[in-house]
């Protein structure tokens, strides 16, 4: 397929009088790594919630492979190969990693409502979570329930629910929220392995990590997207550096990061 | 070491299983008399029951108010194919009546499920409520098929006995009860170890994520509450046969109140907990409630220091026990049981000929006298009332000291083994 992996035209979304997003239109390609940046309230988690249906767009379209996802339910666009992970860790805290994981590859394999089989003799399933697990290096951590993981595992793990299904475009907002430095240059590198091949959109904070990882850039200010190109390209961008990134570096600087 | 865990863990499911078995064929005759079949047979309804329920509440987070309303239809819907077999209406022999019952939950489930579980949470248990008081409400307005205050009798034998089995003995009903008993506990643990059941359970812990790895979350609800259902069905059908009789309470939100109340206590979170709620659901309804007028009161106080400082209920005390003897340290804890179990029923017995003389006071009035373990008190007189309390005040002293110890020495433990478990990690 030629066409765009992800393309939103227009795309609007309303708060009672309040409009968050004010008219998105981007084409993402296939196998495209793009940052998402732009100020705290600008819209980037609503314009992740709209992609991925946890909301319905006000107006405008939304095409995932060409197809339209705009308004459908979220497992309706995840069957159709797409899948995000969340700012606030989001696993199921009473079952084991592998479980976890296990629940996150059922349906991408066909299993979906039965409860005529046995999940021990799922054998597609079962191996693809060990390699799942494996792959977040959390093999260790097999049995564990994943309320009982430290965060910088919780967040593998949330990682690893979201590729779970083979999805060929993968959403990650701010992957590495709550993390430190260096812990967060790794995880940038497991989410580099993990998600060789896919189209990948990912909200981050960390300016260094953002231009290291994305192919392009998408900055969103206050609810549109202000430029959308290469790293040097938008670094080089004097609207984005007034509206934008001259700020956040200033107060990156105050707070001491 | 992989396989031969996991030849070793079949090898325990098949011993589990073959000792299930075995338990429910020679129950009857270690215990013969004619009271032990009643409650043995009542003990394997229960238990369908409880399990079917704890799908919901344990398995997937539903908290129901209106369990009884599948269980109690499906006995309504077996009595009355009973009565038409027996008039020769339709063609179906006695040991599938219980099925009947079961496809009756099933179908309930199916037309009320669909809107019931269209929530969760609060909305959810809700609607519960209300699904049950409409249908009870119903049982009352419509006495062609409820049969009214009077319920619906029936008669189980019902043609000729086909191979001396007519089920008209109370042991022919237990081993049938038995059978489908088994089969039910098999049926609703094997479900929870398959896609749907797995699902169920991350519904339970995070109905939102479900939705982002391609699953509806109110179909895996919908689709389990009629399985729950299928199986409340089967014993209410049991439950027709046994007590060839199906009365309007059957539907009510007592009955749903019981099996909410049992299932907790026995332990929503291990699939055997609510086995152990219904084998003491029925001997409180059959045997405490003859020792005591009480015995409400007594539950009540049970379950609220069970919701307070057990909310895992039986099965996880049970369990947190068999973790603390794998790692070698329950020998040190028996002398703490030992001691609260010794303070505490010296509490209990205090507390309870208090309780014991505010009932006989205010049923027989304060000049009878009651016999309690074995004394002989009266409530007219003070010094009674005095030496009652001063037993609980001295008992619950002694309780609280020992416990204040065990905590200790439990929170020691815990310590230890969190320690062991976190080098075993390191080290694997």
């Amino acid at each position: 397929m030629s066409g765009p992996a992800l393309q939103l035209k227009d795309v609007r979304k309303s708060f009672g009088k309040t409009e968050i997003i004010r008219g998105v239109s981007v084409s993402v390609q296939p196998g495209e790594r793009v940052g998402v940046i732009g100020p705290n309230g600008a819209g980037k988690s609503t314009l992740f919630n709209l992609i991925s249906g946890r909301f319905a767009p006000s107006s405008g379209e939304i095409l995932l492979n060409g197809q339209r996802i705009d308004g459908l339910k979220p497992y309706e666009i995840n069957r159709r190969g797409l899948s995000r992970s969340f700012q606030i860790t989001n696993i199921f805290p009473k079952l084991s990693v592998f479980e976890n994981l296990r629940c996150g590859v059922l349906w991408s394999l066909g299993y979906r409502y039965t409860f005529l089989r046995f999940l021990a003799g799922l054998d597609d399933a079962n191996q693809r979570a060990e390699q799942l697990m494996r792959s977040i290096h959390l093999e260790r951590k097999r049995d564990t329930l994943a309320v009982n993981l430290t965060y910088a595992e919780q967040r593998a793990l949330e990682i690893g629910i979201t590729i779970a299904g083979g999805a060929d475009v993968i959403l990650l907002d701010e992957p590495t929220a709550g993390m430190s430095r260096s812990e967060t240059r790794h995880f940038i590198e497991l989410i580099k392995e993990v998600t060789v091949g896919k189209t990948l959109l990912t909200v981050e904070h960390d300016m260094g990590v953002v231009f290291g990882l994305a192919d392009k850039i998408a900055v969103v200010v206050y609810g549109e997207v202000l430029a959308f190109d290469t790293p040097e390209a938008v670094r080089a961008n004097a609207r984005v550096q007034e509206a934008y990134l001259g700020s956040v570096v200033a107060q990156q600087q105050e707070q001491g990061h | 070491m992989l396989v031969s865990s996991r030849s070793s863990a079949s090898r325990a499911r098949w011993i589990t299983w073959s000792g299930f078995a075995l338990l429910l064929v020679v129950a009857p005759l270690l215990l013969a008399s004619g009271l032990s079949i009643t409650i043995l047979s009542q003990i394997g309804i229960a238990i369908v029951v409880c399990l079917s329920y704890n799908m919901l509440l344990g398995q997937g987070g539903m908290l129901s108010f209106g369990h009884a309303v599948y269980s109690g239809l499906g006995s309504y819907l077996a009595i009355h194919a009973l009565n038409a077999a027996a008039a020769g209406a339709l063609p179906i022999p006695v040991s599938l009546i219980p099925l009947v019952g079961g496809l009756a939950g099933l179908l309930f489930a199916v037309l009320l499920g669909y809107v019931t579980t269209k929530k969760s949470g609060t909305t959810f248990a809700m609607i519960t409520l209300g699904v049950g008081e409409l249908v009870f409400a119903m049982s009352l307005m419509v006495p062609e098929f409820f049969g009214g205050e009077a319920g619906v009798a029936g008669n189980r034998v019902v043609g000729e006995p086909f191979l001396g089995i007519s089920f008209g003995p109370p042991i022919q009903v237990y081993y049938l009860i038995a059978l489908y008993t088994f089969l039910s506990v098999a049926g609703m643990y094997a479900f929870t170890r398959t896609p749907l059941g797995r699902m169920l359970n991350a519904v339970r812990d995070n109905p939102e994520r479900v939705e982002f790895v391609g699953y509806n979350a109110q179909h895996v609800r919908y689709l389990a509450f009629i399985v729950a259902g299928f199986f409340a069905g089967i014993a209410g059908g049991l439950g027709a046969l046994n007590f060839e009789i199906v009365t309007a309470e059957v539907v009510g939100a007592g009955r749903s109140g019981a099996y909410l109340l049992f299932t907790f206590l026995g332990g929503a979170t291990f699939f055997f907990g609510p086995i152990i709620g219904a084998v003491l659901m029925v001997l409180a309804f059959v045997l405490f409630s003859e020792l005591t007028k009480a015995w409400l009161l007594y539950l009540g106080l049970i379950f609220m220091f069970m919701v307070m400082y057990a909310p895992g209920g039986i099965a996880s005390l049970i369990m947190m026990n068999v973790r603390v003897a794998r790692f070698g340290r329950l020998r040190g804890l028996i002398p703490h049981y030992v001691v609260l179990a010794l303070t505490a029923s010296v509490a209990l017995a205090g507390a309870s000929a208090l309780i014991e003389m505010i009932y006989q006071v205010q049923l027989e009035g304060s000049d009878a006298a009651l016999r309690f373990l074995g004394v002989t008190l009266q409530p007219a007189q003070a010094l009674h009332w005095l030496l009652a309390g001063a037993v609980l005040l001295v008992g619950g002293a002694l309780f609280e000291w020992a416990r204040r110890r065990f905590a200790r020495q439990w929170g020691a433990v815990q310590e230890d083994i969190e320690l062991r478990v976190r080098q075993m990690e390191a080290s694997a």
